[in-house]
Parts: structure tokens; C-alpha cells; sequence
């Protein structure tokens, strides 16, 4: 637990220092709000459809981090490092996840905001305390999700494109929960109660992942 | 080293039978279905290698824990061929299902089936696994990270069903619900029989792709001892694991 706390303290601090993604991450969502207003050619959208550019603005945005998540750790020989130190592995993965997911709560921060003025016709106050409920559950799938997948792919020789490529599928199903649970809340005529469905079908899925996560995670880092 | 050509004419013999014997149910026992007619028979192949399919691939998953667990590579290797093989199973019940979709929906896709929805979002999960191995060079590794990716895909075959399933209406005929079935009984009959055709169809296959892969790597073990290593062409850079 030490080990994960100083490892997302080091990330922390460096995104700190660098601020290579979360601004990236947060003027890609801005751009792509500004691209589905005049690809949909609407003004102001609600409802499902709403929900669905906001999912995929978030998704897209979140990807951005997991391509970075371990390029550090690869370029400077943080893995080798940290393989030498006689500490548990799974702290790695739940430092990574951590800091992902911080990152895409700072990201939900300015992009949240910067959807409900550009596009979202309906007000946001009334719908927030359940959006943030759903994007919780969303950012825990994507963070547990997406660092596996960054894992993976950055040892390969395209990770660039792999890790997308690998990570989008696998996320498909969290995001259809994220974006039937967020529909009915950017309703034209103020939030529909939250369907818990969807909201139990997240948490499923971000267990599930998790548990399996923490099963292979170690035989990622074997060399 | 177990060569997997064991048993494997008595398993061929199997299976050509049982395909046989279900293609003649198939076309002869079975009843024509009362709202579709003939097109239906398409169901007898369309549903066992869609189900076949999703087994082999969570099957490749389970080979795959098998290879982590034991650092033996020849796991890794059964499980290829299995996500492999499952993966060919897979764009067969796509092509099948689609014909079936045109001819008693009209249309070649439908978004408002999760069925087939889920399906093809499998598919497009696994369809990564080749190009993931390929752009690992090194072959220990490889072997580790497709086994990791394996995994993953295995728990998400039925993961991605519940969630996909809770998203949209039913258009597609349920077949096995946890009620039991809702065919009559002929059907019932021929389109089990076609699953257990299927299956060994699926379990031939896998069982002469081990035989060829491993028949080539002795051959190549043979040679380099015959004839030293300077020989041997190096091995090139492939997807398939080479042990």
C-alpha cells in the first residue's frame, strides 16, 4: 500500500511538473465538443444523444492518458527499476489505476463543465449528484481497464495503435452503461430518475476487471 | 513430446459422420419452420458455430491460465490455436447469420439484436489478439502477453453478453434459456445434433493444426540437430508461437 502511494505520489508530481496530459486530455475533449457541434450541426443537443457524444468525448480524451500512462516508466527504465525494488507488484497496478483515474476525474472537471456551455441544452445543475455518480463508476472501468491495456501494448513495437486498437472493444460494454445510465438524465425536460441498472452492470464490469487485473498484472511485468 | 496426431482418424471419421448425420436431419427430418420455411434451416449451422465459437474462445482462455500457471509454452500454443481456430468458427456464424438476417428480416445487419451486437463486438476484441502477437517480438514474451490477453478476453465474452443483452429488446430466437429449450422436439433433435457435429468439427481442426505446428517445429529441432544451426533459416518474425 506504501509502495502504490509513492509510486502515484512520483506520478502525481510528475504530471505536476510536465502537465503533458491532463491539459492534452482536456483541450481534445474542448476540440471535440466544438467538432460534433458543427458535425451534428445542431446548437444545443439532449438526452441520449447527449449522453452518447459526451460518453465518446470522455472515452477518446480517456485513451489519450492510457497511451501515455507508461511511456515514462518505459523510456527511463522505471520498469526495470521498479522490478528490482522488493516490493509487491500489484502496487504498480493499483498506483497506475489511481493515477489514471485522477487524471480523468481532472479531465471530467473542465470537460463537464465545458459540455454543459457548449452543447447541453438542458441545465446540468439538477442531473449532477447522479453524473457524477455514473462517471465514478465509468472513470473505475476505464482507469482498471486502461492501465491493463496500456500494459500491454507498451511493449510492443506499435503501441500507439495497439493499445486503442485492444483497449476500445473491451471498453464497449462499460460504455454502453455509461451512456444508457447519463440518457436519461440530459432529458429536455429535467433528469429522469437513475436507472440503476446500468449503474449495477458498471459495477459488475469494473469488479470483474478489476479482479482479473489484479490476477495477470504481475505476469506483465516478468522479465 | 505428445505429437497430437493420436486418435486423430478415429476423430476425423467422428466427426464427418456426425456432420453428415446432422446435415440428413437437417434437410430431411427436421420440420419446415411454420413463419419462415426453408431459410431456417440455416439455423442448424449459424447457431452451434456462433456457440462453438464463443466456447473455443473462452476455452483459449482457460489454456491460457494453464500456460501462466505452468511457464509451459506449448499452453500458449493450444491456446492460439484455440482463439485461432474459434476465430474462423466466428466470421463463419457472422456470414451464416447475416445470410439469415437478409433473408427473414430483409436486411444484411440489425442494430437491435444484442446478440448479434455482442457477438460482433467479440469478434472485434479477438480480431486484435493476431496483430497484438505480431507486434511482439520477442517469443517468451509474446507467449506471456497474448496468455494476459487471452484471459482478459475470456472473462469478457460473457461480461460483454450480460451488458449488451440488458441494453436492447429481443429479436433474436432464444434458443437455451435457463428454462430449457424452446424448439419442438425434431428440431431440438437435428439442431443438437449439428452442435456436437460442430464441436468435434471445432476439436478436429484444433487437434490437426497442434499436429501440423508441432510436426514442424521437431522437423525444425531435427534438422538443426542433423545439420547444425548455421543451416536453419532464422526463424521469421510470425504471430504463431514457434516454442
Amino acid at each position: 500500500m506504501k509502495t502504490a502511494l509513492t509510486v502515484l505520489r512520483k506520478d502525481l508530481l510528475l504530471e505536476l511538473r510536465t502537465l503533458e496530459t491532463i491539459p492534452a486530455m482536456a483541450l481534445f475533449s474542448i476540440t471535440t465538443f466544438v467538432i460534433f457541434h458543427f458535425g451534428l450541426n445542431r446548437p444545443t443537443i439532449d438526452g441520449q444523444l447527449a449522453a452518447g457524444v459526451l460518453t465518446v468525448t470522455l472515452l477518446f480524451a480517456g485513451i489519450l492518458g492510457v497511451n501515455r500512462l507508461f511511456v515514462a516508466e518505459r523510456e527511463q527504465g522505471g520498469m526495470d527499476a521498479f522490478l528490482l525494488a522488493p516490493v509487491d507488484r500489484s502496487a504498480l497496478l493499483l498506483a497506475k489505476a489511481s493515477a489514471l483515474f485522477l487524471f480523468l476525474a481532472a479531465l471530467e472537471v473542465v470537460a463537464v463543465p465545458a459540455f454543459s456551455l457548449l452543447l447541453l441544452g438542458p441545465s446540468l445543475g439538477p442531473a449532477l449528484p447522479s453524473l457524477i455518480a455514473v462517471l465514478v463508476l465509468a472513470d473505475l472501468g476505464i482507469a482498471v481497464i486502461g492501465t491493463l491495456v496500456s500494459a500491454l501494448a507498451v511493449q510492443t513495437r506499435a503501441r500507439d495503435v495497439i493499445g486503442p486498437v485492444i483497449g476500445l472493444p473491451l471498453l464497449i460494454p462499460a460504455l454502453i452503461a455509461t451512456a444508457r445510465a447519463i440518457g436519461p438524465l440530459l432529458g429536455s425536460r429535467g433528469p429522469a430518475p437513475l436507472p440503476g441498472k446500468w449503474l449495477l452492470i458498471l459495477a459488475l464490469y469494473d469488479l470483474v476487471f478489476a479482479l482479473v487485473a489484479y490476477a495477470v498484472f504481475d505476469f506483465l511485468l516478468e522479465d | 513430446m505428445p505429437t497430437y496426431g493420436k486418435g486423430l482418424r478415429g476423430l476425423s471419421i467422428l466427426t464427418l459422420v456426425t456432420i453428415t448425420a446432422a446435415l440428413v436431419l437437417v434437410f430431411f427430418y427436421a420440420p419446415l419452420d411454420a413463419s419462415q420455411g426453408f431459410i431456417q434451416k440455416i439455423f442448424y449451422i449459424h447457431v452451434p458455430l456462433a456457440i462453438v465459437s464463443l466456447c473455443g474462445f473462452v476455452f483459449g482462455g482457460l489454456l491460457a491460465v494453464m500456460h501462466l500457471r505452468t511457464g509451459d509454452r506449448r499452453w500458449d500454443m493450444r491456446s492460439y490455436v484455440a482463439i485461432h481456430m474459434a476465430l474462423i468458427f466466428g466470421v463463419a456464424a457472422l456470414v451464416a447469420g447475416s445470410i439469415w438476417a437478409k433473408a427473414s428480416w430483409g436486411h444484411w445487419w440489425v442494430w437491435n439484436d444484442p446478440t448479434l451486437v455482442s457477438y460482433l463486438i467479440v469478434l472485434l476484441m479477438f480480431a486484435t489478439y493476431t496483430p497484438f502477437r505480431f507486434s511482439i517480438e520477442d517469443p517468451e514474451r509474446q507467449a506471456r502477453y497474448a496468455s494476459v490477453f487471452a484471459i482478459l478476453g475470456g472473462a469478457f465474452v460473457p461480461l460483454n453478453f450480460i451488458a449488451v443483452r440488458a441494453a436492447q429488446g429481443f429479436v433474436h430466437p432464444r434458443v437455451l434459456t435457463l428454462t430449457g429449450s424452446n424448439l419442438p422436439g425434431p428440431m431440438l433433435l437435428t439442431f443438437l445434433v449439428s452442435l456436437l457435429g460442430i464441436t468435434l468439427l471445432y476439436v478436429t481442426l484444433w487437434k490437426y493444426e497442434m499436429a501440423a505446428k508441432n510436426a514442424r517445429i521437431q522437423m525444425r529441432m531435427l534438422r538443426r540437430r542433423l545439420f547444425g544451426d548455421d543451416d536453419i533459416s532464422p526463424l521469421q518474425r510470425s504471430a504463431a508461437p514457434t516454442l
